[in-house]
């Protein structure tokens, strides 16, 4: 007994040694050369102010930082001290080594404060961002669209065309998986972050709006140039992906204040769905808690304001200086509700535009500045259907997603000056496996499915060249399967009545597979290898493949890190250096 | 988003029998719930009917909605994921819910739902088909003390059962 607690008190030894404070931000950050950030020293536990010492190259913090720092005894619900200094700037670029220590704890990071080029590469930057966008769904979008003939593709999609390329790994500070947020907030930052979090590094406090920032790619155009900024997306304007350009919050559920945030900013072009957050809460329909009325705010500051597709052709023709169109209370529906099957929520909006149509709209009113433009767009429903396991619609999506890169690419012809790139934030895990042929004898539905040369070729038709199927409900379709799953009943077809619902929670906050799917003919149960608090398909860790086009695209090669495509961008566009010239 | 509703007759039961006795009896091992009292009649009131204008701008509510307030009402539709195992109310939605923490949030239930309160807490059983709820229409603006939730529209005094 003596000599296990003696072994224990050495565990416990060694356990104190070795806790360690955290920096933010993290060790090997990137950080552009002008770009302003908090710096804060979480410590393991309560620590003197007059023991904190923080060392930036050999030199006193405030040598290099220019501000004092602040000093917090006890953090909320941590027990121990922090220190912080926010909105501080490294203006000369270069290897920072930074040393915070308080009586035994202490923490080395090095930071590569970095420059730009001395002169923009390129005048304009579309970035356009397929949510959860995996080979799978390239290569169905690509088969569903144009087909393949004795094993070559009879067309190419749009993002077959642009000629540069790298992979691109998505893990996070806290975990090697990734969200929406976080991933694409480190394309937007230049900073990797963590699950949830936008322009932030998540810190330990419970706070969700005091985390330590980062600047977004939005503000460095606006303390850098005088560049147009636009933000596209078929989601709720104010989810994840389009909230990475402008916001910072831990918590991406904080949609209210994100809207808040565009408002900050102010975007010359905002597209997208999300009106329930920018209504006061006395109107029906809201989802503020508060009375502030964003529609209301957003016009008196010069927006045009739009809230179909009409009403998007006119508001684009308006001489005002920017641009509002707000389509749904919520997410817009999908291209294969939207446009062919008419269900989702269509029947309440029936009026919403597409990817491309916004894409289109965008570019026409941004391209009017001369001195260029920033603008992102996101096919959003590609992810928003893989969660779901909705595969039909999350293909058919990619393939909107795909002409809306078509269009950037006719933009890109007569203005040779834009950089196009086209991405994903996480992938999926997707597979097209081979096909499924309702021809074939029985009612068992997996011996229907074809692989290997059993495969053969799938029956869509696209008799009216939109570049969509005709219809997805083929006799002869893609198999195309989730690697990770709920509980769910795999009904071997396309979902027509609506988005496919997998599994519903239950009063042990478990999934269980939705019953409404029981009954459909060949449906069998198929029991989920995810835990039971898992409700839909969830994200891959998988690297993405990123494809770009245009002057500065050179620089995507091998194996990056969102965070360095973050560089390319400041790069391209010379924010180490303001331009406000003209 | 309006699949599998599933408002066609089951065999097991005809679509007028709402309160079909057998139907309550067999409920009785699915949920501890008092069945419905057939003292008051209820007006049926379906997710279609709530809105006359479901636009970007805002929704309006339907003049019927606003002239049941205060009547006894029934609705149909699914129990969405409560907050708490037990508890006095939770959320009827028109589809199947299922969230997910990373493509949603709390902040994200569909415009389509109607909040259900009940008189006394209990444990949810997660019935994985449609529900019929009883119970006083409220119409105007209210806030949940308790969670902060505001809702427009409540039904309360509520009881429910399979459909």
């Amino acid at each position: 007994m003596r000599k296990l607690l003696a072994a224990l008190a050495a565990t416990t030894l060694l356990t104190g040694a070795a806790a360690a404070a955290t920096v933010y931000p993290v060790d090997r950050a990137t950080i552009l050369a002008g770009s302003p950030f908090d710096f804060k020293v979480e410590f393991t536990g309560v620590v003197k102010p007059e023991d904190v010492k923080v060392i930036i190259n050999g030199q006193h913090y405030k040598n290099v930082l220019g501000k004092d720092l602040a000093f917090v005894e006890k953090e909320e619900k941590a027990d121990a001290s922090a220190v912080i200094l926010r909105d501080v700037v490294i203006a000369e670029p270069g290897i920072y080594a930074v040393e915070a220590t308080a009586g035994a704890e202490t923490k080395k990071v090095v930071w590569d404060v970095y420059d730009t080029a001395a002169t923009p590469k390129a005048k304009n930057i579309i970035f356009l961002l397929g949510d959860g966008l995996s080979v799978a769904h390239r290569t169905g979008a690509r088969i569903m669209s144009k087909g393949v003939t004795e094993g070559k593709a009879n067309g190419k999609l749009n993002m077959d065309e642009l000629d540069r390329m790298a992979f691109i790994g998505t893990s996070s500070v806290d975990a090697i998986a990734v969200d929406s947020a976080n991933s694409m907030s480190a394309y937007m930052t230049g900073h990797k972050s963590s699950v949830n979090a936008l322009g932030v590094y998540a810190d330990r406090t419970p706070a969700t709006l005091d985390d330590p920032r980062v600047e977004t790619i939005a503000e460095a155009l606006r303390r850098q140039t005088k560049k147009s900024i636009g933000v596209v997306s078929t989601a709720e304007i104010e989810d994840a992906t389009p909230a990475a350009v402008v916001s910072h919050t831990r918590r991406r559920a904080d949609k209210a204040d994100i809207v808040e945030m565009f408002y900050g900013v102010k975007p010359d072009v905002i597209l997208g769905g999300g009106s329930a957050h920018f209504l006061p809460q006395a109107t029906a329909g809201s989802k503020r808690k508060d009375d502030k009325d964003y529609i209301q705010l957003f016009k008196d500051a010069g927006y045009a304001l739009a809230t179909d597709k009409t009403e998007l052709a006119t508001a684009a023709a308006s001489n005002q200086p920017n641009l509002l169109g707000l389509f749904h209370t919520g997410n817009m529906d999908t291209t294969l509700d939207r446009e062919f099957l008419k269900k989702g929520t269509v029947e309440k909006f029936p009026n919403q535009p597409g990817l491309v149509e916004m894409t289109k709209t965008a570019l026409d009113r941004l391209s009017k500045n001369p001195e260029g433009f920033f603008l992102m767009v996101e096919g959003a429903s590609i992810d928003k259907m893989s969660h779901p396991l909705d595969w039909d619609r999350a293909v058919i999506d990619t393939i909107e997603f795909d002409k809306a890169v078509g269009l950037a690419r006719e933009f890109a012809a007569k203005n040779p000056d834009t950089l196009i790139i086209a991405t994903g934030d996480h992938t999926h895990g997707f597979s097209i496996i081979g096909t499924i042929d309702d021809d074939k004898p029985g009612t068992d539905m997996r011996e229907k499915v074809g692989t290997y040369d059993k495969a053969g070729f799938p029956n869509y038709k696209d008799e009216n060249g939109d570049g969509y199927p005709d219809r997805v409900d083929v006799t002869k379709r893609l198999a195309m399967f989730a690697n990770n799953f709920p509980d769910y009943y795999e009904t071997f077809r396309p979902k027509l009545d609506g988005p496919f619902v997998p599994a519903v929670q239950d009063e042990n906050k478990h999934y269980i597979a939705n019953q409404a799917y029981k009954d459909v003919p060949g449906a069998v149960l198929r029991t989920g290898n995810l835990p039971k608090d898992g409700d839909t398909g969830v994200h891959a860790v998988d690297d993405i493949v990123l494809q770009a086009q245009g002057p500065g695209a050179e620089a995507f090669k091998g194996y990056m890190e969102q965070s360095d495509v973050y560089r390319v961008l400041a790069d391209v566009f010379a924010l180490g250096k303001q331009q406000f010239g003209n | 988003m309006r699949e599998y509703r599933d408002d066609r007759p089951s065999p097991a039961m005809g679509r007028d029998s709402l309160f079909n006795r057998r139907l309550v009896l067999g409920l009785a091992a699915f949920a501890s719930f008092a069945p419905f009292s057939s003292a008051r009649a209820a007006t049926q009131l379906t997710f279609d009917e709530l809105y006359e204008v479901q636009s970007v701008l805002g929704l309006k509510f339907t003049a019927q909605v606003k002239s049941l307030s205060g009547a006894n009402v029934t609705m149909r539709g699914f129990m969405a994921p409560p907050l708490k195992a037990e508890a006095k109310f939770f959320v009827l939605t028109e589809i199947p819910m299922a969230l997910c923490p990373f493509c949603s949030s709390d902040a994200d239930w569909p415009d389509n739902i109607i909040v259900v309160y009940l008189d006394e807490k209990q444990t949810f059983v997660q019935a994985n088909a449609p529900i019929d709820v009883e119970g006083t229409l409220e119409y105007g603006s209210w806030t949940d003390s308790e969670t902060g939730f505001v809702s427009l529209l409540r039904l309360r005094h509520a009881q429910f059962s399979l459909a």
